[in-house]
């Protein structure tokens, strides 16, 4: 070849060299994503910017919940190489061994650590002391950064079953949500629980810039991607701290549980359960040995809200249902007498009955609590002639008068915790007795006992209908969202199966006896004209339990109190005078009456758990 | 009134000069971008290389002018005694430079420092054009003994020793020079790529040899199929089979065998397996190279925009891995115009070159024209990958005097034999 001519070999030699080189960077450049991808793990560190939860009012605008800044030490594993883990273990004041410990838990193993991207919290909910000497040297710490946090903080030490409690997420609920990052916090139990969404407000992100050495250089762009964070919507809950201030104070030192709603909204004004806890202690880094040393706690319970999770046989509260239902069935009127000797006497004397007048109306049968009068009741009832004799066909009706009045099924608050309670079917009596059963076999059940449970809410439930003569609201704690309007969802009546006023008149006026002449007249409040009921439920758990349920005022309620206190005697006793200081302290805003003071006194000194057997049997009302 | 000829800029083609100013403006402004830090920045401060490389750059156009002013004559006169006189400069570092990271080929004045394996580059073309241009008729195995034996071979050894292997490898340029000027036949350049291809396939298919030379002798025996089969051939191809099986057998022994660093930069190029602390020395640079100009995507992230550059996760970013910066922040547009800018520059080196009346211009103009080819080549390849790490710069966009001065005079020496095309040199 002409030496000349190998110019345009050497021309095309450059140039398809130069178009392969094209080539091959319109592949690393345009097609492939994997290079933007890994400049964008290395480069960029999205921080995330977490919003201040909403905090809790009360009724009055009362602040029960706010927050208070801490700080989280993250971890990613895998970025710890050259991490000056000596120096760091000296600041936290831990071993080698413990260090390792701490990623061997996130990881599995050590070796696994080293790969493992995720973030975790190594060190949470530091003090601003602790964070400031660890920021100090934080660029020798590598793989690890502060993240503010804001953790909560409680005004009043009360409500804390009902408040729940704000942890780190768990590890099923990272993999599911596209929300939540391993180290995000979520509201784990109660309304931080159920109003989660609300309460978190949205998580911005910053795209911060770092070199090779981990150091971070700016925000990208000027900050043009990142996002801002939502604050955490406010929450106004149906809660009066005052009240239930007082009744955490009142129930201490016992076991049981209060519900208190406002019957015209149903709105919870009080739920107190006792034992209780410090929602405190659920704060900040002690959190875990504090909540072993509640969960573990076997006798108290005290993780357990008895309010609403645990159920009761409701005793005499219960009558009134019955009464109720007599009515509306046409086997009772308010004129109705039976007669009672110390039991009822068609079952050999059982149920007993304790001294009063015999024979009783339905008024006195009702501020007397008598037992016979009320089996007999139960028992029309149940041989309802319309039924022919068709025990489990009455009973099955019976039941669903019962229901209606909410007792036997969650009433869809906006609790996370709820329990049915339990109302027997013809199934569990099938069961017990065979198919041939008879009212005589479950004549307890007219008296509140048997196999019978409600939860305090739901007694309260129950009065409520009673105070609206013929329907409740929903019971809830949260009437508003943010700046929102009240929800609407709670303007719903739901109406039992008792219709006719006339009824609810009827044992209204029995139970404002209840505290003029009958079995609570020790607890009535000077101007406040009270309705109640008062029960002694028999448990095959120990003593009775002492129930009383009441709403006031008797025209226009505006609050209902069922009262459980375990194992504690007669309704009277303890039940009574609790439930009618919560009245009072709604009602008036506060105690005053000597006599009401040294009551209160008395109910918020007493350790009944610790009580000596025969001072227990006495109604405190008569101690000297 | 003056000769339009004897302006200093008479005939300078300035399509050329175009192109060199253009690419010593993209050069700065991605050195600058690759020291860009937005808190310090001063231009001023002659401490930051933008300012330095600034002043290397004023240096270089005073060279430049001050070659253009110089008559075209006194480089052809002097050829041999500029070649002398650099490599005995570079016989000089070895033993008086200063060592830098293992290397031997820097004078140091201050802050200051020379690299004068840098200007052997157009000495040694300018010697090359000086002996091709003047030998007259000879045999082609007498000019390419000569060539090598005493002008590209001790240039190459002496540079290899001072641990400059990259920069050695670049004389290889001269060899397109003897291929044009037909010293070296066409057959042996295609042998040379086979074999360079039969030994990257050793070493990245190292336990195949049975199929290599199983394919080999299909192609052989196709061969034989299709020519007379004289002994001669016959034997020719068999010993073609036999060559490539070897070098396939041999290249990975021979690796082995290299220094450990070049050994683990073509390990990591092959993705052979290697140590973790391997990789992390030796695959880095190329990793991180890829990320940067990978994450430019089609258009970039603007200028000074670079997060993989500015933050300093590419080592050697200002220098060899320039490019990076060109990928990562003016993307596949940036990196395609920066190629196309060089191969307009080495096409039109050629043109020029072919458009001479004399031949010790042409010889030259050839000669820089490779030399920037093979800088693009390399460079580039390293960086994105498809070539292992070798340490050469990128011709007026790596940081550095001696690279952007010795590049000025190679380029310009060649600008001003041109512009004196008409005359006949000697």
């Amino acid at each position: 070849m002409n030496p000349g001519a190998r110019r345009y070999i050497l021309i095309a030699f450059a140039g398809i060299v130069a178009l392969l080189y094209i080539l091959r960077l319109f592949y690393v450049q345009v097609v492939d994503d994997q290079y933007k991808l890994s400049a964008q793990n290395q480069a960029f560190l999205y921080v995330t910017d977490y919003p201040p939860r909403g905090n809790v009012f009360d009724r009055n605008g009362k602040l029960l919940v706010i927050n208070q800044v801490a700080y989280d030490l993250m971890v990613v594993p895998r970025d710890m190489k050259g991490c000056d883990t000596v120096g760091l273990c000296k600041i936290l004041n831990i071993t080698r061994a413990d260090f390792d410990a701490k990623l061997i838990k996130f990881s599995g193993s050590l070796k696994e650590a080293s790969k493992d991207y995720r973030t975790y919290i190594f060190e949470g909910q530091m003090l601003p002391e602790l964070n400031a000497r660890i920021q100090e040297r934080l660029y020798k710490f590598t793989g690890f950064y502060v993240q503010a946090r804001t953790v909560r903080k409680y005004n009043y030490p009360v409500a804390a079953h009902l408040l729940g409690y704000v942890g780190e997420v768990s590890q099923g609920i990272v993999d599911t949500s596209s929300y939540y990052k391993s180290g995000d916090y979520i509201g784990k139990s109660g309304i931080e629980k159920s109003y989660e969404e609300a309460l978190r407000g949205k998580k911005g992100v910053q795209i911060k810039m770092r070199d090779v050495h981990n150091n971070i250089k700016g925000s990208y762009k000027n900050g043009l991607y990142d996002t801002a964070s939502v604050r955490g919507s406010d929450l106004v809950c149906t809660l009066d701290a005052e009240l239930q201030l007082l009744g955490e104070k009142l129930m201490q030192n016992k076991k049981g549980g209060i519900a208190a709603i406002d019957p015209s909204t149903g709105e919870i004004l009080a739920l107190i359960t006792s034992p209780t806890y410090d929602p405190n202690l659920f704060v900040g880094r002690d959190f875990s040995k504090n909540y072993t040393i509640l969960h573990d706690d076997s006798i108290g319970i005290p993780l357990l809200n008895r309010a609403s999770q645990s159920y009761y046989p409701p005793g005499s509260t219960f009558k009134l249902m019955d009464a109720l239902i007599g009515q509306q069935e046409g086997v009772l009127t308010p004129t109705t007498l039976y007669p009672c000797h110390s039991g009822f006497t068609l079952n050999k004397g059982m149920p007993g009955c304790h001294a009063h007048g015999s024979p009783l109306n339905l008024d006195g049968a009702i501020s007397q609590s008598c037992n016979s009068y009320f089996s007999w009741v139960f028992k029309t009832i149940m041989d309802n002639p319309k039924f022919h004799g068709n025990t489990q066909a009455a009973f099955e009706n019976w039941r669903k008068y019962i229901l209606s009045f909410g007792a036997g099924q969650k009433l869809g608050s906006d609790l996370p915790f709820e329990m049915k309670g339990n109302i027997p079917t013809v199934e569990t009596y099938n069961g017990i007795f065979g198919k041939g059963w008879h009212t005589m076999n479950v004549i307890s059940l007219g008296i509140g006992q048997a196999e019978l449970g409600l939860t305090p809410l739901q007694m309260c439930n129950v009065v409520c209908s009673i105070a609206n003569r013929g329907y409740f609201y929903t019971p809830h704690v949260i009437r508003k969202v943010g700046n929102g309007n009240p929800l609407e969802k709670w303007d719903l009546k739901h109406y039992t199966l008792v219709t006719n006023r006339e009824y609810y008149e009827s044992v209204i006026s029995g139970m404002a006896n209840v505290l003029i002449t009958g079995t609570a007249r020790a607890s009535a409040v000077q101007g406040i004209d009270i309705c109640g009921k008062t029960g002694t439920a028999q448990n095959p758990h120990g003593d009775n339990h002492s129930v009383f349920v009441c709403f006031a005022p008797r025209v226009n309620p505006k609050i209902c109190v069922a009262v459980l206190v375990e194992n504690a005697g007669q309704g009277a006793w303890w039940g009574a005078p609790i439930a009618t200081l919560l009245v009072e302290q709604y009602l008036k805003g506060k105690i005053t009456d000597p006599s009401r003071l040294i009551i209160e006194k008395r109910m918020e000194e007493s350790d009944l758990i610790h009580m000596d057997p025969k001072i227990k049997k006495t109604n405190p009302a008569f101690w000297e | 009134m003056r000769e339009k000829s004897d302006s200093i800029f008479y005939n300078v083609d300035w399509f050329t000069v175009g192109i060199y100013l253009v690419l010593i403006i993209m050069g700065w402004m991605n050195i600058y971008s690759a020291v860009y830090d937005d808190v310090k920045s001063n231009i001023f401060d002659l401490s930051r290389l933008e300012s330095k490389q600034m002043i290397f750059i004023f240096v270089s156009m005073a060279l430049a002018f001050s070659i253009l002013v110089i008559d075209a004559s006194f480089f052809t006169a002097t050829a041999y005694i500029l070649f002398s006189g650099i490599i005995l400069l570079n016989i000089a570092v070895r033993f008086l430079g200063t060592d830098i990271r293992g290397s031997h080929s820097w004078f140091k004045f201050g802050s200051l420092s020379l690299q004068p394996a840098e200007f052997a580059k157009w000495a040694t073309g300018l010697a090359i054009a000086k002996y091709l241009s003047g030998v007259g008729k000879q045999d082609w195995l007498t000019k390419l003994a000569v060539t090598l034996g005493f002008i590209a071979l001790p240039v190459f050894v002496i540079v290899v020793l001072q641990n400059e292997t990259g920069c050695a490898l670049v004389f290889a340029a001269f060899i397109v020079v003897m291929y044009r000027e037909g010293i070296i036949p066409g057959i042996i350049l295609v042998f040379g790529i086979l074999v360079a291809i039969a030994v990257v396939v050793g070493l990245k298919y190292p336990n195949h040899l049975a199929i290599f030379s199983l394919i080999l002798l299909v192609i052989g025996g196709i061969r034989l199929l299709l020519v007379r089969r004289t002994t001669k051939q016959i034997l020719f191809t068999f010993g073609i089979v036999a060559v490539f099986s070897s070098m396939y057998l041999v290249s990975g022994k021979v690796m082995e065998k290299l220094p450990e660093h070049q050994t683990g930069r073509i390990k990591s190029w092959l993705g052979l397996p290697v140590s973790r602390q391997m990789e992390d020395r030796f695959g880095y640079n190329t990793k991180q190279s890829m990320i940067a100009i990978g994450s430019g995507g089609w258009s970039g992230k603007g200028y000074l925009q670079g997060t993989q550059t500015k933050f300093r996760f590419v080592p050697e970013q200002e220098t060899d891995f320039i490019f990076c910066t060109v990928g990562e922040e003016w993307g596949f547009v940036g990196t395609s115009v920066v190629i196309i800018l060089y191969l307009v520059l080495i096409m039109r080196l050629i043109i020029m070159s072919e458009r001479q009346r004399s031949d010790f211009t042409r010889i030259y103009g050839y000669g820089v024209a490779a030399v920037f080819f093979i800088h693009l080549v390399v460079n580039i390849g390293m960086t994105i990958g498809l070539l292992p790490v070798i340490g050469i710069p990128l011709p007026f966009f790596s940081y550095g005097g001696s690279s952007l001065i010795s590049f000025t005079i190679l380029l310009f020496i060649f600008v001003k034999l041109d512009s004196q095309r008409l005359l006949v040199l000697r």
